[in-house]
């Protein structure tokens, strides 16, 4: 591959759709056991800190700690769904399964996998996301006609994190790399984006760098939704949200073709 | 020749690393498949085949060189080339978590069929590929015979003009190997093109119109199977193995064969009139012998040595 076709910019295509469709026949045969596994994480979590915590605290701002809690972790939990899908489940179709070869025997581009990947990985999030506000208006949390507007943010929020696990998945060797992306990034920045905590009880200077964090934009747009009010600052996020989303596409769509294509 | 060629490869060349670890893989390859003939790509391992393959489909771009598949110049017209093209790779890719009938629906979308045609060739395939009764099972529950027949299958839903075969047999019992080579001529007869690598050389011998030998990425012959061995080998081969063979070979192979090469503890004698050759092991001690015609096994090992290739 020469250099400029590796860096020319993503080719967007309706061909995406039949790669999309095969990897929603694989999910819909493992729908329940998946979407119940994406429940059960958050629904510990909540109970555990939620309860636990939550006694202890019992207000945030005036919020009580469930609902805080609860408004931030479905971030984290469509964050993580979307993760995974995009690092262990896309590896293995790429690397072990060997699913893109066939995939780029077929009339279709690498480009166009790449970006089935990537709407999958995020609308995989989107159905845990739903599940999971399904479990917070049974718990009394979200019952407000803002709640419409965080489903298109979840999908924003899985593509970003497609995105972002696409570009490690395009350097990966092997499985355990993804551990390091795991403890390494996502979880400080979980402790760093207000998920269990307001912001402001750290440092000003995590503080700062907390507002750069994708994770805790998202917890910026959609903490406030749930809640029944609006974010404070939704341009600012939505644009960190899309600037991590489009740099980290490409950057994939780059480094995939580097790895795949030469 | 080559404006209906149904695929054209014109001094292809690939390489890989640059400066001192610069390694060329493909050097300067030329060659032409003409419709409803079965071209074969001979080589050792490392030769360059599986690339020269990637090459023809686009999926990587040569340093310098044309291909011309199905009409459309390759890699900048390659996907619409793939429209008319099978692929059956050396390892399996199919989708471990459909079925047998699954697998083909989902490959056949990803040509952009509607699914309502997928479903009639469904069927017809299914019984091509002697799978009808596997409709529903799950590939975990397919041999390696089941499997190779099942990705030939799904080669087959666009209904292609040329397939692609890279190592279509390897791994394969000789039952299994057989029903393959049946199919393969089913479909020659039918007026498809197979481009076919292998390092099998009865498969070789038996399947292809033409055939290349390549090593290093050069293309050391190229023509006929019985006409590149008339040109190239001797028509008689004489194995002798046993204690004495290599005894032998010294004394006698060294006068009456027009050469003769030792590997391991086998000699083999290449002549045009073997009969001195056996009459002298027939009567030899402790050396056994098998006289057969020189075959494209013999031809290759001429033209690509006999040392091992990782």
């Amino acid at each position: 591959m020469n250099t400029a076709s590796l860096y020319a910019l993503p080719v967007f295509s309706m061909r995406f759709v039949p790669i999309w469709r095969r990897n929603f026949l694989v999910w819909k045969k493992l729908a329940l056991a998946s979407v119940l596994g994406n429940i059960a994480d958050p629904l510990i979590t909540l109970i555990a800190f939620g309860y636990g915590l939550g006694a202890l605290l019992q207000t945030i701002n005036g919020i009580p700690y469930l609902h805080f809690l609860a408004s931030g972790s479905i971030c984290m939990s469509v964050m993580m769904a979307s993760s995974f899908e995009s690092l262990y489940s896309t590896f293995s179709r790429m690397h072990a399964q060997k699913t893109w070869d066939a995939l780029l025997n077929a009339p279709l581009s690498l480009d166009d996998v790449v970006l089935a990947e990537m709407l999958w990985a995020a609308s995989k999030s989107l159905f845990s996301g739903i599940a999971i506000l399904g479990v917070m208006f049974m718990l009394g949390i979200g019952l407000h006609p803002q709640t419409l507007v965080v489903l298109p943010l979840l999908f924003l929020i899985g593509m970003t994190f497609a995105s972002l696990g696409l570009v490690f998945n395009a350097i990966a060797q092997g499985y355990d790399f993804f551990t390091y992306y795991f403890t390494l990034v996502m979880t400080p920045m979980i402790f760093l984006s207000g998920v269990y905590y307001p912001v402001t009880q750290l440092p000003v200077w995590l503080q700062m760098l907390s507002k750069a964090l994708p994770l805790g934009a998202a917890v910026n747009l959609v903490r406030p939704l749930m809640l029944g009010g609006w974010p404070a600052t939704p341009l600012l996020d939505l644009t960190i949200l899309m600037t991590y989303c489009i740099a980290s596409f490409y950057l994939a769509t780059m480094l995939t073709r580097r790895r795949l294509l030469k | 020749m080559r404006a209906s060629a149904i695929l054209s490869v014109q001094d292809l060349r690939k390489t890989y690393g640059s400066g001192e670890s610069r390694h060329i893989i493909v050097d300067d390859l030329s060659f032409s498949l003409r419709r409803g003939e079965c071209y074969g790509l001979l080589g050792p391992n490392g030769a360059g085949k599986t690339t020269t393959l990637r090459l023809c489909l686009g999926l990587t771009r040569p340093d310098s060189g044309y291909v011309t598949l199905v009409g459309r110049p390759v890699p900048e017209d390659a996907r619409a080339a793939r429209v008319r093209v099978g692929v059956v790779p050396q390892g399996d890719n199919l989708d471990p978590d459909f079925t047998v009938a699954e697998n083909l629906m989902v490959f056949g979308r990803y040509f952009g069929i509607a699914d309502r045609v997928i479903s009639e060739r469904i069927p017809r395939l299914l019984e091509f590929s002697s799978l009808a009764a596997k409709k529903d099972a799950r590939i975990s529950e397919l041999s390696g015979g089941m499997r190779r027949r099942l990705t030939l299958a799904r080669a087959l839903i666009n209904d292609p003009d040329l397939i692609f075969m890279d190592e279509p047999t390897t791994g394969l019992d000789p039952q299994a190997r057989h029903m393959i080579w049946d199919r393969l001529k089913t479909l020659l007869k039918e007026g498809k093109t197979i481009l076919l690598t292998t390092h099998f050389m009865d498969e070789a011998e038996r399947l292809c119109d033409r055939l290349a030998v390549i090593d290093h990425g050069k293309m050391i012959a190229e023509g006929a199977p019985r006409d590149l061995i008339a040109a190239h080998i001797e028509t008689q081969v004489v194995e002798a193995y046993g204690e004495n063979a290599l005894a032998w070979a010294e004394s006698v192979a060294r006068r009456l064969a027009d050469r003769y090469e030792i590997s391991g503890e086998t000699v083999f004698c290449y002549t045009n009139n073997a009969q001195p050759l056996v009459d002298s092991l027939a009567d030899a001690n402790g050396v056994r012998y098998i006289h057969r015609p020189a075959n494209l096994e013999d031809l290759f090992l001429k033209l690509t040595g006999r040392e091992m290739r990782d």
